[in-house]
């Protein structure tokens, strides 16, 4: 389970997360969705803290941290709850310098201290999974965007963290790369792998997850089943934004 | 014509000696050190506290700013005033160094500086340290993008190292003055010794080659912004 309670995030004089609550319960996926700007990326950062909040607690499973202005969490604090998420960023961020499985087992050997033998074994299976073990050798620059977002995915999923956090997985990629990427996403899903994603996907979104968190200025406006709120959002913002969202897709070639 | 033959054929082995044991070892000896203060110098500058990424300023400020063969001069015969007295190898040895380290310093700070912050996020969310980050994921495609200028860097200093020959170590170019001296054939021992300093460059542009090739194996740089 993960819980966020009260997380506020400040930016100097900018307050981007206002007192953000959120809860994950195993197994679930949950979709931030919100205009431009509301604080989805910020608050995914928040749980792997690559931003430190500025206060609130973070739980992740067993693993708690509470954060108090001017307080500075240690690396140790820091390494336990980093180590049990996973992250895929929008724009891949493959360490193009290694190939594919490398890029997987990079995790394992370096962090885990696995033999390369095993570490490699362990990345293949992940390979096979999204569907790139045929390229397990290339080197991430002469894969196309779909595939190298599935190599990443891999890599993220290597340590076999409690959850797996995606920034837009899907929004760099045009409609045809970017339903391979939605298909493991959905295995995954299926398997019971939790996941926090923030994404304007409409596709991705409705498919996958089972909640959904509309975050805009840094509030939680509504949170609610992803059927329910897609369909029947209560508050008047949410419709709105999600009648934009709509109407996008139709006019892309997206839903 | 002949004679100007005799003479190169003659001169030739002590030339390629004092380059042997001198030109080469004092290049390669300040280049690795160079690089070595260089690379610490970057760190601190890009990471470390402020007080002593002011003193790594003010080092490279200095040292870019005054001639080489000033720095060289006050090292030999100006801290002996000091009670400091070296000899003149290692006295250039140390000119050297500190002149590589700030040069790739500079470098250094920029290539690291190159790789998009994307990379050191994709390290930490697996799990990196800082270290582990730098050691595996930044400093390697930060030494790409490094050969073409750092191969610059020890190409000058080859090169350079012919200042040596002013606070009187026997290297190349000061074996060649001392041919002069008692030949009187100037233009053929100078045109000899710049050859060799021709090959040995010529030695380091092929390794910048090879190493490039190395290094470019990876493909292009992925389009990883912001
Ligand atoms: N490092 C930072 N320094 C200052 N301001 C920041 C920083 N990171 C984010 N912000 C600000 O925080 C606010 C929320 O940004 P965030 O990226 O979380 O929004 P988002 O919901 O992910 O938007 P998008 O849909 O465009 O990705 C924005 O106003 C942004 O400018
Ligand atoms: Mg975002």
């Amino acid at each position: 389970m993960i819980r966020l309670s009260n997380i506020e995030k400040r930016f100097g004089e900018l307050t981007v997360l206002k007192g953000v609550s959120v809860t994950v319960a195993e197994g679930r996926v949950t979709a931030l969705i919100g205009p431009s700007g509301g604080g989805k990326s910020t608050l995914l950062r928040c749980i792997n803290l690559l931003e430190i909040p500025t206060s609130g607690t973070v739980r992740i499973g067993e693993e708690e941290l509470s954060f108090q202005p001017g307080g500075k969490p240690t690396w140790k604090d820091i390494q336990r709850l980093r180590g049990q998420t996973g992250m895929v960023f929008q724009n891949f961020q493959l360490f193009p310098h290694r190939t594919a499985v490398e890029n997987v087992m990079e995790g394992l050997v370096t962090v885990q201290k696995w033999p390369a033998e095993k570490a490699r074994e362990r990345a293949m299976a992940l390979l096979h999974k999204v569907g790139m073990a045929h390229k397990a050798d290339a080197w991430p620059a002469t894969l196309s965007g779909g595939q190298q977002q599935r190599v990443a995915i891999a890599r993220a999923l290597a340590p076999s963290p409690r959850v797996l956090l995606c920034d837009e997985p899907t929004s760099a990629l045009d409609p045809e790369l970017s339903g391979e990427v939605v298909e493991v996403l959905g295995t995954l899903a299926a398997e019971g792998t939790t996941m926090v994603m923030a994404t304007h996907d409409l596709r991705l979104a409705s498919r996958i997850a089972h909640e959904v968190v509309f975050l805009d200025g840094g509030e939680v406006v509504e949170t609610g089943p992803s059927r329910e709120l897609f369909t029947h959002p209560k508050r008047e913002r949410t419709q709105r934004f999600i009648a934009t969202l709509t109407q996008q897709g139709q006019q892309g070639e997206g839903v | 014509m002949l004679h100007w033959l005799t003479l190169m054929a003659d001169s030739l082995p002590s030339l390629l000696w004092a380059a042997l044991v001198f030109t080469v070892p004092l290049t390669l000896a300040s280049f690795a050190l160079g690089l070595t203060v260089g690379l610490v110098a970057a760190v601190v500058r890009l990471f470390g506290p402020a007080p002593l990424a002011a003193v790594v300023r003010f080092y490279v400020w200095i040292i870019r700013g005054t001639p080489l063969l000033v720095q060289l001069f006050l090292i030999f015969y100006g801290l002996p005033s000091v009670g400091i007295v070296l000899d003149a190898f290692p006295a250039a040895l140390i000119g050297f160094t500190l002149n590589v380290g700030a040069y790739t310093s500079e470098i250094i700070r920029a290539v690291i500086g190159s790789v998009p912050k994307g990379q050191w996020e994709a390290a930490y969310s697996i799990g990196m340290s800082w270290s582990q980050a730098m050691r595996r994921t930044i400093l390697p495609q930060a030494a790409r993008v490094a050969v073409p200028p750092l191969s610059n860097t020890f190409i000058s200093l080859v090169k350079d190292t012919s200042l040596a020959a002013a606070i009187t170590v026997p290297e190349l170019f000061q074996a060649a003055q001392r041919i002069v001296a008692t030949s009187y054939e100037p233009l053929i021992l100078y045109v000899e010794a710049a050859l060799i300093y021709l090959a040995l460059s010529s030695i380091l542009s092929a390794l910048q080659v090879r190493l490039e090739r190395r290094f470019g194996q990876y493909g292009g740089f992925l389009e990883a912004k912001s």
